[in-house]
């Protein structure tokens, strides 16, 4: 090269070829350093996929050996034997098993980035009576959490705000999309923390006497924020001009129906006046939280309302409970015939929520109900059963193949599709464990 | 008389109580037909496993006890050794002594509180083991203490091990910067703050030894009649740890602090070092693995906060893929509960074998803790801490039967109570309902230095 540009340099007329020459020259050479840029990324994309011979664990319809299942315009078209095939993309799934994809029944998922930095927390508001905030608004699509949830199987999550009486309005999101909008898994319901009159905490050393007055003093100032919503309601329904109150409108949602009521209650006294309060409401109402159920099963059981509860891997509430109080929790409550839901309430960690329904499942509840109350049970309670929480024909292609029970932790989860979507099974962890698993540049 | 005989009565039943108690409490034991997970000589099938006077003395086949030794069938169970977590708060009056940035005349060993109830709990999740740690709020905390959790002693002593060498607590980043460069506007304010405030502890102390080995000198030839240098127990304690009698347990996150402490160690001689938390010590396992005694690590913990962000639940993979000593600590009276599924995750991060899995909650934790020759593994001449599953401990379905500590049974899940406190407060009855939160110990008892709920 060098001898060649000294031999172009001998005349006048070769020079503006040099020149076309280091034109090119530069041209390649930006090339060559556009190549550089390496790293594949590979995106979620739709396809229409069939998935053959695989152990479909429908949870609605037992389980089927050696079955197919057909994913067309995001929805499983069909599951049957040997099904035909034209222009599919072909997995198969021989000796691997078909899941519906797990949903977490209470986290914080895409509304928090990092717990201790108040910047990135966007779960909570100021007020104690803000049922108006809408988690769905603060989800961030591209949280780094939501790649690290996914690829273990939970596809779906119930995302709230926390906070006072009425914190907001928490949101089902699937794990997939660029807006919230498109994450949305079409439930919403409003969240109240129901007033405790239990003593908390090693420092709380308040008579049962103050306990009581201080909870019936703020269910009273629930009380009245209810009548009003009745009355705001009662006006509106009567086509009476109203003034912007954006409390009051969201809070009226709840007293016709529109919007469930989430109750987080705990303490097993506590769920009882919370079953005595909800009584006299014709309301919608799902118990949330409920760590000492067990103690009050068959008042839940006898009201009739679903429970969302969880965390199962968390110590007992009370120094004088059994050790294996919380993870027996679940099992009770079902055996006395509530329809339980199981939640996590974590934010980066909800990719634990198969080993708390395994927990679930040791300590009395079996595989067969954990199952149920990670997937179809939450998708009765949410009300989109329609749509998601088993493996049937028409509903949305939302599952994941393992090669094994999703529960073990020795378990690989191998491929996930959300709503028909092929997700890369990678996130931040796995790349960070193939870039130093093999380190160059010893010590 | 009548008051004599009530005495004497009295006394007969708590002599009884006495010998019946020491039947119950001498670590003979025979453990009949179980698996056997050693975790350094494999999986035996069908084994026996003979305890005499709290110390393995026998495993085979068709072993025989004498008359009165209980024997325990344990046909188609597994059992492996206690767990042994290396860092814990558990069974802690308090944590911090958050007054300085260097603290080293602390010691835990005087705030054990035997009444946890977390020591129960722990053991009916078959940790037998805690390294009961001083918080992260100082570059150089207290000494801890490691403690077998021989629970139903109202004598802290009794849970103390004897045999475990002295350790300290170490901090890096975030918290000690908090704590006092945010707290209290001293150094360290930042990660170059730490680095000085080891650097000049560890110079203080090379100068307060150079005085006393220079008295001492003199004192021998009879030259001078003076008084001592003044003794100091935090100055002394950092000899200590330079002459390699105390082993440094390190709160650490961030790849660069965790280089920066391995650096300084090896500028002043200290090799017994073993880093905790260590999120980001994939990053520099090669390091970890040739100057280190190990890390500590979570099993998936992250993004709770800034220094935790970039992490990955394949470290302990990626750690003990480059021959790093590698533990999964619990930090926490609810992780500490269930270790054996905290370390069957990294299974699914990153694909350990059962043995590699198992070690890292049991032989590895034990090495980290200088206590390696006398527990960690299923060997004759070890001290009989066992736990008893009845599906293998890395199953999710694995349930806890039976727990011993120096072969005594502390834990059984068929005769379990609901209510094992062994200290009750009546004023406060009912007691107090609580939630767990899930945040680590590390910053108990400096929260009121900050507005935010902050623990980590």
């Amino acid at each position: 090269m060098k001898r060649q540009l000294n031999f172009l340099c001998n005349n006048r007329i070769q020079m503006k070829k040099l020149k076309i020459l280091l034109w090119c020259c530069c041209f390649l050479l930006s090339q060559g350093l556009m190549a550089q840029i390496e790293g594949e990324v590979i995106k979620p994309y739709k396809a229409n996929f069939l998935l053959t011979n695989a152990k479909i664990y429908t949870v609605t319809n037992g389980i089927l050996e050696d079955h197919d299942l057909l994913i067309e315009e995001g929805l499983i078209k069909a599951i049957g034997k040997d099904i035909p095939h034209q222009n599919h993309s072909v997995i198969d799934c021989s000796g691997k098993s078909l899941y519906p994809g797990f949903i977490d029944s209470g986290t914080s998922l895409g509304i928090v980035e990092i717990n201790s930095l108040t910047e990135t927390q966007d779960y909570m508001e100021l007020g104690k009576f803000t049922p108006q905030m809408q988690a769905l608004t603060v989800v961030n699509p591209n949280g780094v959490a939501i790649p690290v949830t996914r690829v273990s199987g939970v596809t779906t999550v119930l995302t709230q705000p926390r906070g006072g009486y009425f914190p907001g309005t928490a949101a089902l999101i699937n794990l997939n999309g660029y807006t919230p909008a498109q994450m949305f898994g079409g439930f919403k319901g409003l969240i109240m923390n129901f007033p405790s009159a239990t003593r908390s905490g090693s420092n709380d050393n308040r008579s049962l006497e103050d306990l009581e007055k201080a909870a019936t003093k703020t269910l009273e100032e629930i009380n009245a924020l209810w009548e009003k919503a009745a009355t705001y309601l009662a006006i509106k329904s009567k086509g009476g001009d109203m003034d912007y109150y954006p409390e009051m409108e969201q809070l009226s949602r709840v007293l016709n129906k529109e919007l469930p009521l989430l109750i987080e209650v705990n303490a097993a006294k506590d769920i009882v006046s919370a079953l005595e309060w909800i009584k006299e409401k014709d309301v919608k109402v799902v118990l949330t939280g409920v760590a000492e159920g067990w103690k009050v099963a068959d008042k839940i059981a006898a009201a009739d309302v679903p429970v969302i509860t969880g965390p199962i891997l968390a110590l007992p509430t009370r120094d004088s409970d059994n050790y294996d109080a919380p993870y027996n929790n679940p099992a009770l409550l079902q055996k006395a015939g509530v329809k339980v839901a199981l939640r996590t309430m974590e934010a980066e960690n909800v990719r634990n929520l198969p080993f708390n329904a395994g927990f679930a499942a040791a300590y009395g509840m079996g595989t067969t109900e954990a199952l149920k109350a990670i997937t179809i049970n939450p998708a009765e309670i949410f009300g989109v059963s329609d749509k998601i929480g088993s493996l049937e024909e028409g509903k949305k292609a939302t599952l994941f193949i393992a090669d094994g029970d999703p529960f073990e932790p020795k378990t690989q989860i191998q491929q996930v599709f959300i709503n028909g979507y092929r997700i890369p099974m990678t996130n931040r962890h796995i790349r960070l464990y193939q870039e130093f698993l093999d380190r160059e540049m010893q010590p | 008389m009548n008051k004599k005989r009530l005495l004497l009565a009295g006394l007969l039943i708590w002599l009884s109580a006495q010998v019946y108690a020491q039947e119950n409490h001498s670590g003979d034991l025979l453990i009949k037909n179980a698996q056997v997970i050693t975790i350094t000589n494999g999986t035996l099938e069908n084994t026996d496993v003979l305890v005499k006077k709290g110390i393995i003395t026998e495993i085979g086949t068709n072993l025989k006890a004498s008359k009165n030794v209980k024997i325990v069938d344990a046909s188609g169970q597994y059992l492996m050794p206690g767990i042994i977590d290396a860092h814990s708060h558990l069974a802690l009056e308090i944590i911090n002594e958050a007054s300085s940035p260097v603290t080293s005349e602390v010691q835990m060993s005087d705030v054990i509180d035997p009444f946890d109830i977390s020591i129960y709990r722990a053991l009916a999740g078959g940790t037998t083991i805690t390294h009961a740690m001083h918080g992260s709020a100082n570059v150089i905390g207290g000494q801890n203490v490691t403690l077998k959790l021989r629970y139903g002693t109202k004598d802290p002593n009794r849970l103390i091990m004897e045999e475990a060498p002295r350790t300290i607590k170490f901090a890096l980043g975030e918290n000690p910067t908090r704590v006092h460069g945010i707290g209290k506007n001293l150094q360290p304010r930042s990660r170059m703050g730490v680095e000085a405030v080891i650097r000049n502890g560890f110079e203080e102390a090379l100068q307060y030894k150079a005085v006393w080995e220079k008295w001492n000198l003199e004192k021998q030839k009879k030259e001078i009649n003076t008084a001592p240098p003044k003794f100091n127990s935090r100055l002394q304690t950092l000899v200590d740890i330079l002459d390699g009698e105390i082993i440094v347990h390190c709160h650490s996150y961030r790849a660069d602090e965790i280089y920066m402490l391995i650096e300084v160690c090896k500028e002043y001689g200290v090799d017994k070092i073993v880093f905790s938390h260590v999120n980001e010590g994939f990053k520099v396992a090669p390091e970890l693995a040739k100057y280190t005694m190990g890390a500590s690590v979570f099993s998936d913990w992250w993004a709770y906060k800034f220094e935790v962000y970039y992490s990955t639940a394949y470290n302990a993979a990626i750690l003990t893929k480059n021959g790093v000593v590698t533990s999964i600590n619990s930090d926490s009276d609810e992780l500490v509960r269930h270790l054996y599924h905290e370390a069957a995750k990294t299974q699914r991060y990153g694909g350990l074998t059962d043995d590699e899995a198992l070690a890292l909650i049991t032989i590895n934790p034990a090495k980290q803790l200088g206590i390696g020759d006398y527990v960690g593994s299923i060997e004759v001449g070890k001290q009989a801490d066992l736990v008893l599953f009845d599906k293998h401990p890395l199953s999710i379905y694995a349930i806890p039967q039976m727990t011993w500590v120096d072969g005594i049974m502390y834990f059984d899940r068929k005769s379990d109570q609901d209510d094992q406190r062994i200290k009750i407060n009546i004023k406060r009855s009912p007691d107090p309902f609580r939630l767990s939160t899930g945040a680590h110990d590390c910053m108990q008892d400096v929260e009121m230095l900050f507005t935010d709920n902050y623990h980590h």
